[in-house]
């Protein structure tokens, strides 16, 4: 069995990536967790482009960057919105 | 079932999980050591044969172009979901009045920029899919980006056209569904579902690829308006008071 | 170490079901979902992996040259963009949750009637 196959390049990218996903979910409010998703969404990049992958990376920045935060943050702001908006009504 | 029950249960399943998924590590073979005959083949086949540089983009849209079609369709139908929830027609009309425009003037400054930068790389994506890194998806996503963007740093109205439904449906319908008439009019023609029909060019020029740009440019018309449509349902800006500034603009 | 990276794939998608079971939002239960779908991308890129090999990009490079495999990158970019669509649907889902029950505790939307 061959041992050292990863390239220490590599590890550090899995490493990184590793310590990303709990950290992401640990973080319990979603307007947060949408900011280090972001984040682990770049570690995930790095990985991809590690990985010799250079279309997973550019969707995964393009998703990362743009996609998920659109759909998140306006979520939160909608659901804040009927928060506001059912306290006004109860005044 | 109750929260704690739920937690007294993860412990174990997850041991479960990570125990079969050790086992299933433990017979696959060592981290680059590939030995799948498939890729080899494709790295050397694809380029003679199809003429596209990109082989991810051959595989995509020619080798397997029906998964990416069944990928489409999984794409609309979400879309189609988010729609049927979120759309409400009587709500809608309140939208209009309410606008507040951002007072910065680095932010519309910088943000202009962004805008047309982000346009122009969406679109050199999206063309260039084929012949180096890139594609439809990426493109669509970036050129969905810029342009919601125009929501951030300008005015509701200069976002406005983007948003209409009456336009934006029968685009998402057209990336959609030009992909299946393509696959379609090569069916016609004799040949099996999704040939690639047309003359193939050089490859490493736009001019390359056959039927590929034609697919490429169908899905990057549904995967940006499909990413418009869902921006545009989950707005609803209802909750941003009106300043009396904006009653008379 | 060669089983590093399959191992990083396992560990990263046990932690997004946890963090799915164990969510008290359920906008927080997307995204700890997203997490879990990036472990099969991880996955699915790992084993396609060739050692010393390169991007299957051939322009300007030789054809010959050892290149990782371009299927399961074919794979995975579609899938990432089609994912954030399916994520939009469960949010507008737990949008619709909240707007009937008043709550996006998922412990505590008890009784939607209609």
């Amino acid at each position: 069995m061959l041992l050292a196959t990863l390239v220490p390049l590599q590890a550090v990218a899995f490493a990184l990536v590793a310590l990303g996903a709990p950290v992401v979910v640990l973080t319990r409010d979603p307007l947060r967790q949408a900011l280090v998703n972001g984040i682990y969404g770049v570690s995930l990049v790095c990985l991809f482009v590690v990985l010799e992958a250079p279309d997973p990376a550019l969707s995964m920045l393009a998703v990362s960057g743009i996609g998920y935060p659109l759909v998140i943050l306006a979520a939160v702001a909608r659901v804040r919105g009927h928060e506001r908006s059912k306290d006004e009504e109860k005044r | 079932m109750s929260r704690r029950v739920r937690l007294l249960l993860l412990g174990p399943a997850l041991l479960g999980l990570g125990s079969l998924f050790a086992w299933a590590i433990a017979g696959l073979p060592a981290f680059g050591d590939y030995r799948g005959p498939y890729g080899f083949v494709l790295n050397r086949l694809v380029v003679p044969l199809r003429h596209t540089t990109n082989v991810v983009m051959g595989v995509n849209f020619d080798v397997r172009g029906i998964d990416t079609m069944g990928e489409e369709f999984i794409l609309y139908a979400s879309v189609v979901g988010v729609t049927l929830l979120l759309r409400d027609e009587t709500r809608s009309r309140q939208v209009e009045r309410r606008t507040r425009r951002f007072r910065s003037d680095t932010v519309r400054l910088v943000g202009v920029g962004m805008v047309g930068a982000g346009l122009l790389i969406g679109l050199w994506l999206m063309a260039f899919g084929y012949v180096s890194p890139g594609g439809g998806f990426q493109g669509g996503v970036v050129a969905a980006g810029a342009i919601v963007l125009l929501y951030l740093v300008g005015n509701h109205r200069d976002y406005r056209p983007f948003r209409s439904e009456r336009v934006l449906d029968p685009l998402e319908a057209v990336g959609t569904g030009g992909y299946v008439v393509v696959g379609l009019a090569a069916l016609v023609s004799g040949a099996a579902f999704l040939t690639n029909l047309f003359g193939l060019g050089t490859p490493g020029l736009l001019r390359s690829g056959g039927s590929i740009p034609v697919l490429n440019w169908a899905s990057a018309i549904a995967v940006t308006v499909a990413m418009l449509l869902l921006f545009a349902e989950f707005l609803e800006t209802y909750v941003v008071p009106l300043e009396p500034e904006d009653a008379d603009s | 170490m060669s089983y590093l990276p399959y191992a990083v794939a396992a560990w990263i998608c046990l932690v997004g079901i946890a963090g799915i079971a164990t969510s008290k939002n359920l906008i927080h239960l997307a995204i700890c979902l997203t997490v879990t779908q990036s472990s099969s991308y991880v996955l699915l890129l790992s084993v396609g992996y060739v050692r010393h090999g390169k991007a299957p990009i051939f322009l300007g490079t030789k054809l010959g040259t050892t290149a990782v495999d371009p299927v399961v990158q074919a794979l995975t970019l579609t899938d990432i963009v089609v994912s954030v669509a399916v994520i939009a649907l469960i949010l507008a889902l737990a949008l619709d949750a909240h707007r009937l029950s008043g709550t996006v505790d998922p412990d505590h939307i008890v009784d939607i009637s209609g």
